[in-house]
């Protein structure tokens, strides 16, 4: 929930008289109000978040950027709760770049990520709503003359005594001249929305091609522009001929920009077909040597030796040293792509004094103060417009702005407006990815079985270093994003050691869906499945003595085994898995079933979540987001992996970075656990247990412990043999 | 001058013969619903149908649509079947590949009205969704064979 509702409760009574009469509250009416019916002269607008029309319109003003999740939808569900509207009527529009809709709990900053649009903005919207039903009830007491107390809001109408009636519509003139309160008070009683599992307000447009993305953005004499890229990281160009691709039709101009050379012609295709000619030499410097091959030796070299501390309980070492029988494993994992549906692009039509970025931006403040610096502006000479995004998952969230940056770079050149689309190829290939990981892990055990002690490396790139979340979250030279999920773990372990060691290199990293536990989970619920297969458990029940102080993590782990038909009798060559992870505020235990044919293909067949994210908004956006994070982490557990080699990126499209297909998409079963806890995440959570419970499965299957991700047949095959 | 059907409307359009017909959709005609993904065939965000069949625009030379009829996400009626229950199955997430699937999809129940799972599969995998959204695919696909059946086969 939002610490900082001080600060925005004062926002409320910003007042500003709005032309025709009405009343506009710290509202900076949206560009173009695309997705809403126009609000007639007299509209009332209580707050930036909210504005009812004298045509009965609900418009929500969302500062989320909406990338599949279904923030259009669910906050509006938030402000609508309180508002006490008729839902037919609500509509959404992006909200533009201004402090009222900066993050409430990141800094000054607008921001979407860390699966946090509804868990920050429950408070603020409801209050939103709240306030504005208050001062419309006001204003029909008034009317009426009538005692406020006595009126009361429901479905877009205030009814009064003897049965009196206006619509909100009819009140919000009168509304909109009232003071806004300052502590409006939320309902009581029994919701009408929130819980319920309503239809997202932006299907329509998602189907019938009207939704507009980044890539759609046109404008009268827009160019478009690809860039020929350096072929290592750091690169830069020694020589360049560009005569032959000035000679290509359609093609206008060649520019030089940091992140390579630009080609702007009149479409994207004779763009395209210009670079083909161009010819650059290029200046590669160290980055040519770059190879993960020879970055996996090193990582395994520094797991070999002591790291910086993220948590020590007991003396993990020390208890280790007289152990009898150690348990000792080590876990790979390797870049990741986020691989967008839409590969980055932006528009910008740059003139002298102000800059219009359109793009699909999930870090427009940053991304604005970026095109700002590049194109010389102060940053309220930049309007920036928050398109569809069409996917995000932490690629549009990008520290250095690259996507914006090297767009406001080529509008600099080109005198016009101008879209700058990255290929499938330019998209995978100019990094940020998800670190490559090396973790080892030694354990011993007690009596019992379980865990005595548990010494854990991890090693891989910080995210945060560099970034302008450093100095929050890299303590003592730990990023916690790199520890997460694995040196908090809830698992009881009275010897608890973790350590870190964050080698850099040219490799440019960045948070991918679910961040840290993308790659703790895998490691913690791998090896935990280990401990228990060594110490003749069952793997389930061997979490349950683990976690008997987490009643959240317990009923989540009881419900999977249970609805998921836990330890009965599968067909022969298939087995289940189990894994539990919480993250973003939220708990999910997967049971995977898996077979794995003579070919060494895998097959998930089945997958049971169960989730617990407290109190809910739409029940039905946390399954798709379940079933989304289910498909998502089963394309990296099954095919992804990013790897260098001389510096150069191998795997370029889907051919060689390939994503889950329908025939391989397994049942999905989500379970949502009733709670009144406070909201915690969805967006992230469902990715990190299903590599672990599909890699836990495996071994159910064939009695194979694959320790490295992606599982790939090759590797499957070999690990068979191994074992035979 | 390359002559064609879109969407029953007659296009001309001066392009070199080898552009994408995506590209011609996208930059010379205005039609964004067909969606660039990887250019290569692989992923489907592009698919249109042409002479009733689903293709890729993104590896079709416009030069070979010549004469013929494309359909694009934007001649599929509102209350078509298959986008009725892509609604009702709540499908859509990020919805950049959908309109792609629904091209698929519409021509994969006009081929086969009662598509089995592996019919689905089969005419499916071609299509990407990065937002996981293939069960609700299936599940729509089903409904609107269902719908058009109840209603005596109609393509609605
Ligand atoms: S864009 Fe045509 S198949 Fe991917
Ligand atoms: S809905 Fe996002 S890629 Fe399919």
């Amino acid at each position: 929930m939002s610490k900082k509702s001080g600060m925005t409760r004062r926002q409320f009574i910003t007042t500003s008289a709005l032309a025709g009469g009405g009343l506009l509250l710290a509202c900076h009416v949206p560009f173009g109000n695309r997705y809403a019916s126009a609000a007639a002269d007299s509209s009332f607008a209580p707050n930036a978040f909210l504005r009812i029309g004298s045509d009965e319109s609900v418009t929500v003003i969302v500062n989320k950027s909406e990338m599949g999740q279904g923030v259009y939808t669910s906050l509006p569900m938030l402000v609508a709760e309180e508002l006490c509207c008729d839902w037919e009527k609500v509509t959404f529009v992006p909200s533009p770049v201004a402090t009222e809709y900066n993050h409430a709990q990141f800094g000054p900053m607008m921001v979407t990520g860390g699966s946090t649009s509804v868990r920050s903005e429950w408070e603020r919207l409801s209050l939103a709503g709240a306030a504005a039903r208050e001062m419309l009830i006001a204003a029909a007491a008034d009317e009426w003359q009538a005692d406020p107390a006595a009126c009361r809001a429901e479905k877009g109408v205030i009814h009064g005594p003897g049965g009196k009636m206006l619509t909100f519509g009819k009140l919000a003139a009168k509304a909109a001249r009232l003071t806004v309160p300052k502590q409006p008070k939320l309902k009581s009683g029994s919701k009408t929305l929130l819980g319920k599992p309503l239809h997202r307000l932006d299907s329509p447009a998602k189907i019938n091609g009207t939704a507009l993305f980044s890539i759609d953005v046109t404008a009268p004499g827009m160019l478009t522009a690809v860039i020929a890229r350096p072929p290592v990281f750091g690169g830069k160009v020694k020589n360049l001929d560009a005569s032959k691709a000035l000679a290509v039709p359609g093609v206008k101009q060649v520019v030089a920009v940091d992140a390579g050379v630009a080609v702007v012609a009149d479409g994207f295709w004779p763009a395209l077909k210009g670079r083909e000619q161009l010819q650059i030499v290029w200046n590669e410097g160290e980055g040519g040597t770059v190879s993960t091959a020879a970055m996996a030796k090193e990582y395994a070299r520094l797991a070999a030796t002591p790291g910086l501390v993220a948590r020590r309980d007991g003396d993990a070492s020390a208890v280790l040293e007289k152990s009898k029988k150690r348990i000792m494993a080590e876990y790979e994992l390797p870049y990741l792509a986020h691989a967008t549906m839409e590969p980055l692009n932006c528009f910008v039509d740059l003139k002298k004094d102000s800059c219009l970025i359109r793009t699909g931006s999930q870090n427009q403040t940053a991304d604005r103060n970026a095109a700002a610096r590049v194109a010389g502006l102060k940053p309220e000479q930049v309007t920036l417009e928050t398109t569809f995004l069409g996917g995000g998952f932490g690629r549009r969230a990008c520290p250095s702005s690259d996507f914006v940056v090297e767009a406001v770079q080529v509008a600099r050149k080109t005198g016009s407006p101008v879209k700058v689309i990255r290929t499938r190829e330019d998209d995978m290939r100019a990094g940020y990815y998800r670190p490559m990981w090396f973790d080892r892990i030694t354990a011993c055990l007690d009596g019992q079985g379980l865990p005595l002690a548990w010494h854990h490396r991890i090693v891989g790139q910080s995210i945060i270093a560099g970034t302008p979340f450093e100095s929050g979250m890299v303590k003592e030279g730990i990023d916690a994003t790199s520890v997460e999920g694995a040196a908090d773990t809830p698992y009881a372990i009275p010897n608890l050691q973790v350590e870190l060691h964050s080698p850099r290199n040219a490799v440019p990293v960045l948070w991918w869906r679910s961040v840290g536990h993308s790659h703790t989970a895998f490691v913690m619920e791998s090896f935990l499945d280990e401990l228990a297969h060594t110490a003749g458990k069952d793997p389930y029940q061997y979490r349950r003595a683990l976690l008997t102080r987490y009643p959240r993590h317990l009923k989540v782990l009881e419900t999977a085994a249970q609805k998921s038909g836990w330890g009965s009798p599968l067909a022969k060559g298939q087995g289940r898995g189990i894994a539990l992870h919480e993250s973003f505020g939220s708990f999910v235990a997967q049971v995977a079933e898996v077979s794995l044919d003579a070919k060494g293909q895998l097959k998930v067949q089945r997958v049971v979540c169960v989730i617990d994210c407290g109190r809910i908004v739409n029940p039905d956006t946390v399954k798709a987001q379940m079933e989304s994070g289910i498909v998502f982490g089963l394309s990296a557990a099954l095919y992804g992996a990013i790897t260098l080699k001389n510096g150069r990126v191998e795997q370029g499209n889907f051919h060689d970075y390939p994503l889950l297909r329908l025939a391989a998409m397994p049942l999905v079963e989500v379970h949502i656990i009733e709670s009144s806890e406070p909201p915690g995440g969805v967006g992230e959570p469902g990715v990190p247990p299903i590599a672990p419970a599909v890699a836990n499965a495996l071994f159910a299957a064939t009695g194979v412990r694959v320790r490295s991700l992606p599982l790939t047949p090759d590797k499957l095959k070999a690990a068979l043999r191994d074992k035979t | 001058m390359i002559v064609f059907h879109v969407n029953g409307q007659e296009r001309r359009v001066d392009a070199n013969p080898e552009t994408p017909l995506l590209w011609v959709l996208r930059d010379n005609l205005g039609l964004n619903g067909s969606k660039f993904g990887c250019g290569e065939g692989l992923c489907g965000a592009c698919t249109v149908q042409i002479d009733g069949t689903p293709q890729r625009s993104c590896i079709t030379p416009v030069g070979d649509v010549q004469g013929k009829q494309v359909v694009t996400i934007e001649g599929i009626a509102a209350d078509h079947a298959v986008k009725q229950a892509w609604l009702a199955q709540e499908v859509s997430q990020c919805g950049y590949c959908q309109p792609g699937q629904i091209m698929s999809a519409v021509a994969l129940l006009e081929k086969k009205p009662a598509p089995t799972d592996s019919d689905i599969d089969a005419a499916m995998s071609g299509n990407l969704c990065r937002c996981g959204t293939y069960g609700r695919i299936r599940q729509a696909i089903h409904a609107a064979s269902k719908k058009n059946r109840v209603k005596g086969g109609s393509k609605s």
